[in-house]
């Protein structure tokens, strides 16, 4: 008899109570991993720029490679507050209506802040 | 409604209103409230580059609220939740690996985050006024 009572359906595909598996919870430590050296290089390079004038910030944001990082940041940055904002809804949230409502509406807010800072990065660095 | 169907309000564990504060459990509630606070913040990061990619007026619009004392207390204060938080989270990161359980290491390591937070903290602002 097997000890943990499941099908054998439900021990082969994984996804356990929570329905999805350990995929949220993956996501939250790669997106993490991410973010160290994002954060360290976005931080330090803040601090550098303090007191700096709409020029040369302009001029860093729209450097190639800052670009990218920038956009990695922001992008992951994001994602990764999603994943722990839901947690807290979760965790707190008890109204089912309430919790899918606000779950959903993180995920908008997450998804249109990214495209509007990815869009706004490319028209610097692209002259717009 | 008879009484077995009476809701019962029994206090639920873990039971805050008893709890004595420790630092481990401070440490982890500041984990979450860095993190609410980090998420917010991204959102200012983004008016931050829409602003700069708009017009030098709405950048500067925007930069005379950074130097204002309170936008300095504001990303002061972001720059200490992104540090706690990534400190923090590199600590959360070696306990899913299995290590550092033990009281004594989630003492020290906790201990550890607190210094090396606060420490580049002050050393940012520091440099940044300096700078700015």
């Amino acid at each position: 008899m097997d000890s943990d009572r499941r099908t054998h359906l439900s021990r082969a595909r994984g996804l356990g109570s929570a329905k999805e598996g350990v995929h949220h919870f993956w996501a939250q430590r790669v997106t993490a991993v991410a973010l160290i050296p994002l954060v360290v290089w976005f931080a330090v390079s803040l601090i550098m720029m303090s007191g700096a004038d709409y020029g040369v910030v302009r001029a860093w944001i729209g450097s190639p490679v800052v670009m990218v990082l920038l956009v990695l940041t922001i992008v992951i940055g994001l994602h990764h507050g999603q994943l722990g904002m839901q947690v807290v809804v979760e965790d707190y949230v008890h109204n089912e209506g309430m919790k899918l409502a606000l779950i959903v509406l993180m995920r908008f807010i997450a998804v249109f802040f990214g495209l509007a800072a990815i869009v706004a990065i490319l028209r610097i660095g692209f002259g717009g | 409604m008879s009484v077995a169907n009476r809701p019962v309000h029994r206090p639920l564990s873990p039971h805050l209103q008893v709890y004595k504060p420790q630092l481990t459990s401070m440490l982890s509630i500041l984990h979450r409230a860095t993190g609410m606070a980090l998420s917010v913040g991204a959102l200012y990061l983004v008016v931050w580059v829409v602003f700069a990619s708009a017009s030098p007026r709405t950048y500067a619009m925007f930069q005379s609220f950074n130097v204002s004392i309170l936008g300095r207390i504001f990303l002061g204060g972001w720059l200490f939740c992104a540090f706690y938080h990534l400190c923090n989270g590199i600590r959360h990161l070696f306990w899913d690996m299995g290590y550092g359980f033990e009281l004594k290491d989630a003492y020290r390591s906790g201990w550890i985050v607190v210094a090396v937070s606060l420490a580049a903290t002050i050393v940012s602002w520091i440099v940044g006024l300096r700078l700015a």
